[in-house]
């Protein structure tokens, strides 16, 4: 299938070579480690896999979806696959030599720019595997600049970038410290004032949070920097769209999950890490980097520069063992956003808006249920349901709805994306009612 | 010719205001009406304003600057570039796996989970190792949850004083800068000069502070660690744990388990050898294996399978914890299972051997041009080395380049370090002999050029869109956006 040699080519190779069978090759490898058998299933044809893998597929159940919690359902507009997949870019590796790999430099360099103009800020790197993944590096940066220990963290933060933090972090020196929460869902700012001190490296402010809700990022940030710490945030691209800018409340660094811009939710993976900062920090930034160099004839072309920081040159002393990424990731969020434009990026965002606004006046009416909706959000929040929240989402999941995220007890968070119509949250709402 | 249409205008500089690419329904109220004017953006982005039809162009146009390997032979030493099956482009992003939601109920992606639970089981099978997580994103994602997984082995049984990994100056940059992450001291060591691993170096690097050693088998310069079981038994000895850098597994596919080295914690790359694409850069995916006695410090959850029904379990008290939000690149993993299901024990192994077989040929015809540094039969990559003394001063990156105008991606060069003036050549076994053939053909008219008018060498490329790039340029004032 996908090995071409005729057992000519493999007797005249071998003639070349000066061996006479396949197995003088192997000789390499001692005989001994060889010897072991392979247990698999019987080959599949392509026809057999395809047969195979639409069966595994079709396991899957369709469900109307309210879930967010750090990953999106979001319209994908056609051109975005048809382009990323090309062979072309799909099948090219890391641009190692500039000069035949000028596409997908200049994809990169336009991905970084889009993402610089999204987020306000002054430098963006070529991409991390994902949200959680970028954030861990923010910090590590954030203690390698500062040279501080302390990190304190929202407790608002996604649980599994929470984790995440905590095994990246675990032998590097930083000690995790929890801000405090207030009851309408958001950060204690208050609380925030008498915790951070000259010993914070930064504080790490989810915005919107794991909970949907949108933190006084101005005032946290005035806090942070009052007393030296720097402010690591963590945004939702799309949100972007409408809300006030990281760049605009003086982020430091800001580390998002670019999942929402162009990507299918893949059960989780691929994401995109986005990982942007000021430009102070340009050098103190893991990953590759793509900037504008000139060729023999004073062309503008582009490259993967200021690689000293990066691994294969630094060895042990490098900012990260980061390697590969997630290009293709990438290459469908600079096309996303390519295709959006501002005029675009503005009505995704306004439609999740309205539509989660919706969502909630939908299911504040159905008895028994609760809206918790004393702060602001974006497109998702927090539902205080009249039993467990895992029964309401195992009966939602009968009558076809992935209801939300189970909080614990009887917190249930939803989310609506442009993805939901109002028929749908018409239908959510009132199947809310019957369970 | 003068060039009229721009061949790198950027999307910015094709903007003209008020053109759209897509148009959302319209809201019946705005942003402001919904939430406080404090929280609200206050200028639009700098992004560019282009119709479907600019965007499809812009981008195909720029596709079609790269060098790939569905159109051309990409012989990139140590990155595997194989073919990449089409059907898996198709099936790995069928609607019922892009559409599934990572928090769905699991009765509701079952069969995402019996996916993944298959490609557990199949990579278990083919390294012998115990237990396998599919969570790391890449294969230094992979290293570094190999690491840790070995530090919380070491830490579970008190063993604080092990602070060091002992590398060997042959291994890929990542495993030093891994090492370094997980909070160890490196240590480096050096080569025999056979290009392996020398057991006297190692045995006088080895002590009650290592707390392991990472191995690249088969190592970077081609050949097979052939001392790797007694390499096993001294860092075992050591109380040290051996970690494989499993990127080159596509030389042993087939033909030898891991474990059967030896081998504690490895991870192997699916988007080496799985045969799922590069991307650019990526997304890869790099699974982490371990034996019996350290597969439980592996990070949570795993995929497990109770009576036909599947479900993560992330009640593992010992775990490292989690490397990344959610589950790993699971869209990678089906491309991993799905070649993975096209092989079985039978054939699995012709994987290794054609790529052997096709690494060697290339080293072979090329004798007496240009040579191998290490002069014995190789694995799945020959590692030539060029010296620009006897080359009219011609060096490794005027070939690489050279090879561009004539058709072929440049094989890896200048690594491994310990190789000077290092060309790295990896064919992979999905090349014809017709192909290598037109590429050795190619790096003998290179050498006679060399003979015959080195500088259109040291000038090279001549036919890409670019002339050569001053890299150093770029990184004096960088700019990195628009
Ligand atoms: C020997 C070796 N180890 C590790 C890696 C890192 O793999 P990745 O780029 O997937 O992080 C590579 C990739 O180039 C490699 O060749």
């Amino acid at each position: 299938m996908f090995i071409p040699h005729t057992i000519q080519d493999e007797q005249e190779m071998l003639h070349a070579i000066g061996v006479n069978s396949l197995e003088d090759l192997l000789q390499q490898i001692p005989a001994d480690l060889r010897t072991c058998a392979f247990h698999l299933p019987q080959a599949l044809t392509e026809q057999a896999l395809s047969a195979h893998l639409r069966e595994l597929a079709s396991q899957n159940k369709s469900l109307k979806n309210f879930i967010g919690a750090g990953c999106y359902e979001h319209f994908i507009p056609a051109a975005v696959p048809a382009l990323s997949s090309r062979g072309e870019f799909l099948t090219a590796y890391t641009p190692y030599q500039a000069e035949a790999s000028q596409g997908t430099l200049q994809t990169i360099y336009e991905f970084q720019s889009c993402i610089c103009a999204l987020f306000d800020m002054d430098v963006a790197t070529a991409s991390h595997y994902d949200g959680a993944t970028a954030l861990a590096e923010a910090v590590l940066a954030a203690h390698r600049v500062t040279g501080l220990r302390e990190i304190i963290i929202s407790p608002l933060l996604h649980p599994h970038y929470q984790e995440v933090l905590k095994t990246y972090t675990q032998h590097s020196g930083v000690t995790l410290t929890y801000a405090k929460a207030t009851a309408q869902g958001t950060l204690d700012v208050e609380a925030l004032k008498m915790q951070v001190s000259d010993q914070t490296a930064c504080v790490v402010l989810p915005n919107p949070n794991f909970l949907g809700y949108i933190e006084q990022a101005e005032a946290v940030s005035q806090i942070a920097h009052s007393c030296g710490a720097l402010l690591v945030a963590v945004v939702n691209p799309i949100s972007l769209g409408v809300l006030q800018t990281p760049g605009a409340y003086q982020a430091d660094f800001a580390v998002a999950e670019g999942q929402v811009l162009g990507n299918p939710m893949n059960f989780g993976g691929p994401g995109l890490g986005i990982l942007t900062a000021k430009k102070a920090y340009m050098r103190q930034l893991p990953g590759r980097m793509v900037g504008i160099a000139k060729d023999k004839q004073g062309r503008r072309a582009f490259v993967l520069t200021l690689q000293a920081r990066e691994q294969h040159i630094r060895r042990e002393k490098a900012a990260s063992n980061i390697c590969s990424n997630e290009a293709i990731c990438a290459l469908n969020a600079v096309i996303y956003l390519t295709l959006l434009g501002p005029q675009g990026l503005q009505e995704v965002a306004e439609l999740n808006v309205e539509r989660a606004h919706k969502l909630a006046e939908q299911i504040g009416q159905v008895s028994g249920f609760h809206v918790q909706q004393d702060s602001p959000f974006f497109n998702e929040f927090v539902v205080t349901c009249p039993r467990p929240a895992a029964e309401v989402i195992e009966k939602m999941a009968a009558k076809g709805f992935a209801a939300g995220y189970d909080l614990g007890e009887n917190r249930l968070l939803v989310c609506a994306t442009e993805m939901c119509t109002e028929a749908d949250i018409k239908a959510y709402a009132q199947a809310l009612g019957e369970i | 010719m003068e060039e009229i249409l721009k061949h790198n205008e950027l999307s910015i500089e094709k903007s003209r205001p008020g053109r759209r690419g897509v148009r959302f329904e319209t809201t019946q109220k705005h942003a402001a009406d919904y939430l406080p004017a404090a929280y609200l953006r206050r200028q639009k982005p700098n992004l560019p304003e282009l119709s479907e039809f600019d965007t499809v162009r812009h981008f195909t146009r720029l596709s079609q600057l790269n060098y790939s390997l569905d159109a051309q032979f990409y012989p990139l030493g140590s990155c595997t570039m194989k073919y990449n099956p089409k059907a898996y482009d198709v099936l790995s992003v069928l609607p019922g796996f892009a559409n599934a939601h990572p928090f769905a109920p699991q009765s509701a992606v079952q069969g995402t989970l019996k996916a993944l639970y298959e490609l557990q089981e199949g990579l278990k099978a083919i390294t012998g190792l115990a237990a396998f997580t599919l969570q790391p994103a890449a294969g230094a994602h992979g290293e570094l949850t190999g690491i840790l997984t070995v530090r919380a082995y070491h830490d579970s049984r008190k063993d604080w004083d092990r602070t060091e990994v002992i590398v060997p100056d042959t291994a890929h940059g990542t495993n030093p800068a891994t090492a370094n992450m997980a909070g160890y001291t490196v240590v480096n060591i050096k080569s025999g000069a056979d290009g392996c691993v020398d057991l006297q170096t190692l045995q006088a690097a080895l002590s009650h502070k290592t707390a392991a050693v990472m191995l690249t088998v088969p190592n970077t310069v081609g050949l097979f660690e052939k001392n790797i079981r007694q390499i096993a038994e001294m860092v075992h000895k050591a109380g040290a744990l051996l970690y494989m850098d499993g990127a080159n597994f596509n030389a042993l596919i087939g033909l030898a388990k891991p474990a059967d080295f030896g081998v504690d914690v490895m991870h192997l790359n699916l988007h080496k050898t799985f045969a799922a694409p590069h991307g650019g850069g990526g997304p890869g995916s790099g699974p982490v294996g371990a034996a019996a006695h350290v597969a439980k410090f592996l990070p949570k959850p795993f995929v497990v399978c109770e009576n036909g029904v599947y479900r993560l379990e992330a009640d593992r008290a010992e775990s490292i914890g989690k490397m990344k939000a959610f589950y790993g690149n699971a869209a990678v993993c089906l491309r991993g299972l799905c070649y993975l299901k096209q092989f079985d024990g039978k054939t699995l192994k012709t994987i290794a051997e054609k790529a052997i077989l096709n690494a060697n040929y290339v080293r072979a015809k090329l004798k007496g041009k240009f040579n191998a540094f290490f002069d014995t039969n190789c694995m799945h990559e020959c590692v030539l080395s060029i010296d620009p003394h006897v080359m009219n001063g011609v060096h490794t990156s005027d070939v690489a380049k050279r090879l561009l105008d004539y058709g072929f991606y440049a094989p890896t060069i200048y690594f491994p370090l310990i190789v000077p003036e290092a060309l790295m050549i990896e064919p992979t076994e999905t090349e014809s002999k017709e192909m290598l053939d037109a590429f050795v053909a190619a790096l003998e008219k290179i050498y006679e050029e060399i003979q015959t008018e080195p500088d259109v060498v040291k000038a090279a490329p001549h036919t890409q869109c670019v002339e050569r790039i001053d890299e150093v340029s770029a990184a004096r004032q960088p700019n990195l956006r628009w």
